[in-house]
């Protein structure tokens, strides 16, 4: 659903992500060539495009969580994340992750309590006040429209939750600790139709005030969120721009292809 | 189909009696296993059962559990009726005859009291040992399973410590006699003649010299570690890699460090599995005779570890008595008889009923950590 069109045909001076001539390798395999992007402040922007593309890849690029993969790194090219580019050797990791939250495809919560679970981000940086970490934990659990269901329960263990339940933990968990952007690695491909739609909904509420990106391979959710959709191929950025005219009007063929159906 | 009739097949199954014989094999090879280790067991609770335990009230003689070994003395008084009784007992007999002659008198070593120091000197080298290995076994595993790059060189590193599993344990004990308890160094200012290097410290007369812990408590807990770290190390870098990558994602994302998310997400979570592995090592830690022997064991000690000490810190310095050398020790070192039976089972069921006691508990914590740490 694309609310304001105009905005996002001039998009702001200093984009929320600018990705320049990315390439990132795993070993000697390339998985992204050259892709350049400009991910907008407060928009959801979707990657899609067949299984191993690199759009997960490109994901994880934007909080460097790949660099726990031995052999695997960008080879050339740069990321900014509001000016800054985040692959400088000075850059503080667990800051830019803090800025920079995620959610997994599989929902990860830990084996611990729903309220342990939204507050883990407070406690590693030594916030140990009960007020604090009690306003904290119902903010966030608000904001992943999950309070609701589990104010009652709060001190019970999170693994008690359904599915789609503890993948909003788990983004309660991310919003927890304040970023300003939000990276959704297919956060709906292990939920059912009912509770991805909740997600869906919750999308559009955090928008207001979380840019977001979501890597997903159903199409028809990019369509029904996602403000710009960037459709990726063997690594490759092949078309960028409004979800509409992605779908609507694809300016190329393998773009028109993948949408029609024809492959991937 | 061409003939359904086919199907039904005409006598026995096929391959009948080849899986009959199999089967009757494959069995008769596990019951025999089977009745070994129930003839053991039953063998050792009939002949040591009747020591520990008693037809009175309380039922269980904590005499043989709490007194300390003595030699037994076996003789007959004027009257010609025998009398068993451990040296202290004995001295007080005499002084009591007034002369009086005793005839056939017998003494028997270790036979006589109560195996106190044993047990005591057990759980100690216990203790100390898997506090060590799991200081050291858990920071190399972490290492390995969390840090190390998956390098060439880092296998190789891993094979090596698979392979020190399978050296002998007396190897074991002849390298912590070598190193622990004639080579280590040690702050004293009184360095020991067969110092094998001495090195000044510019403090006091204070200087460093290598001449090893001596046969101690301390030099038998690091022998013993050594030993079983290839077990805790393996099993508790299986058991660290077990824990979902999930979880570590999840942290490092939520900008955690590195030792930040194995400290709160991987190692708590691992805990079950470096304890099981540690049940098994307890067994062994305490059942092992060929470490301790130049290590740490003496066959004889009048006073339990920490008595007679000049300073608490000497407890790591004395030697101890041990369950396993103390059995060696009654198995071999002393004429078997009637008399030397009850010390030789009684300690041999205590020991058997020391490790199923250490072994069910750790099993019992597993049991609870891992309901309290599921996913």
């Amino acid at each position: 659903m694309v609310t304001d069109l105009t905005n996002i045909a001039a998009p702001p001076a200093a984009p929320a992500i600018r990705i320049q001539d990315l390439c990132f390798a795993y070993h000697s395999k390339q998985a992204l060539h050259d892709v350049t992007l400009d991910i907008p402040f407060h928009r959801i922007t979707a990657f899609i495009g067949p299984s191993g593309c690199g759009k997960s890849t490109l994901l994880r690029c934007c909080n460097r969580i790949n660099d726990r993969i031995p052999g695997a790194g960008i080879t050339a090219g740069s990321i900014h994340i509001h000016g800054i580019d985040i692959n400088r050797p000075d850059i503080d990791l667990q800051e830019l992750r803090r800025r920079v939250g995620m959610v997994f495809q599989k929902y990860n919560p830990f084996p611990k309590s729903i309220y342990e679970n939204v507050v883990f981000s407070q406690r590693l940086r030594g916030i140990h006040k009960r007020s604090e970490l009690d306003e904290i934990a119902e903010t966030a659990l608000r904001s992943a429209a999950l309070w609701d269901e589990v104010k009652d329960r709060l001190h019970t263990s999170a693994l008690g939750l359904s599915g789609g339940q503890q993948q909003r933990l788990c983004i309660a968990r991310a919003i927890a600790n304040q970023p300003d952007i939000l990276l959704m690695d297919e956060p709906c491909a292990a939920l059912d139709p009912l509770a991805t739609l909740k997600i869906e909904e919750l999308l559009h509420q955090l928008k207001k005030q979380y840019t977001i990106v979501i890597v997903t391979h159903n199409m028809a959710q990019a369509t029904r969120c996602a403000d710009l959709t960037a459709f990726m191929y063997l690594g490759q950025l092949i078309e960028f721009g409004p979800t509409l005219q992605i779908f609507n009007t694809p300016q190329n063929p393998k773009t028109r292809a993948y949408i029609t159906g024809s492959f991937g | 189909m061409h003939n359904p009739q086919t199907l039904i097949r005409k006598g026995l199954p096929k391959g009948h009696f080849k899986d009959l014989v199999v089967r009757l094999l494959l069995g008769a090879t596990t019951y025999f296993i089977v009745i070994i280790a129930a003839l053991l067991f039953a063998k050792i609770i009939k002949d040591g059962a009747p020591v520990l335990f008693t037809a009175k009230a309380p039922f269980v003689d904590f005499g043989f559990l709490l007194d300390k070994n003595e030699t037994l003395h076996v003789f007959d008084d004027s009257q010609g009726v025998r009398h068993q009784l451990p040296a202290s007992r004995y001295s007080d007999y005499v002084k009591h005859l007034d002369g009086a002659p005793i005839y056939n008198e017998q003494t028997f070593s270790y036979s006589g009291g109560g195996i106190v120091g044993p047990i005591v000197g057990t759980a100690l080298l216990t203790i100390g040992s898997m506090l060590l290995a799991l200081f050291f076994g858990v920071s190399a595993a972490i290492y390995l399973s969390e840090y190390a790059k998956q390098s060439p060189f880092i296998h190789a590193v891993r094979l090596a410590i698979l392979n020190l599993a399978g050296i002998p344990s007396i190897v074991f004990g002849l390298f912590g006699f070598a190193v622990f308890v004639l080579a280590v160094p040690v702050i004293t200012s009184t360095p020991s003649d067969r110092s094998l290097l001495i090195l000044p410290l510019f403090a006091g007369d204070a200087v460093i010299s290598f001449q090893g812990w001596n046969s101690s408590l301390l030099a038998g807990c690091a022998t013993l570690a050594c030993m079983i770290l290839p077990v805790i190390i393996t099993a508790s870098e299986e058991s660290l890699r077990a824990v979902p990558q999930g979880f570590r994602d999840a942290s490092l994302a939520m900008g955690a460090t590195r030792w930040q998310t194995i400290r709160t997400c991987v190692l708590p979570f691992s805990l079950p599995g470096i304890l099981t592995s540690s049940l098994l090592a307890i067994a062994r830690v305490a059942g092992e005779t060929a470490p301790i022997m130049f290590t740490a064991a003496v066959a004889a000690k009048d006073d339990l570890p920490w008595q007679s000490l000049a300073h608490p810190f000497d407890l790591l310095s004395s030697q101890v008595q041990a369950l396993p050398y103390h059995i060696y020790t009654l198995a071999a070192r002393i004429p078997a008889s009637e008399y030397t039976q009850r010390a030789q089972y009684g300690s041999v069921f205590v020991f058997l009923i020391l490790v199923a006691a250490l072994s069910l508990g750790s099993m019992l914590l597993r049991a609870k950590l891992r309901a309290k740490l599921k996913w």
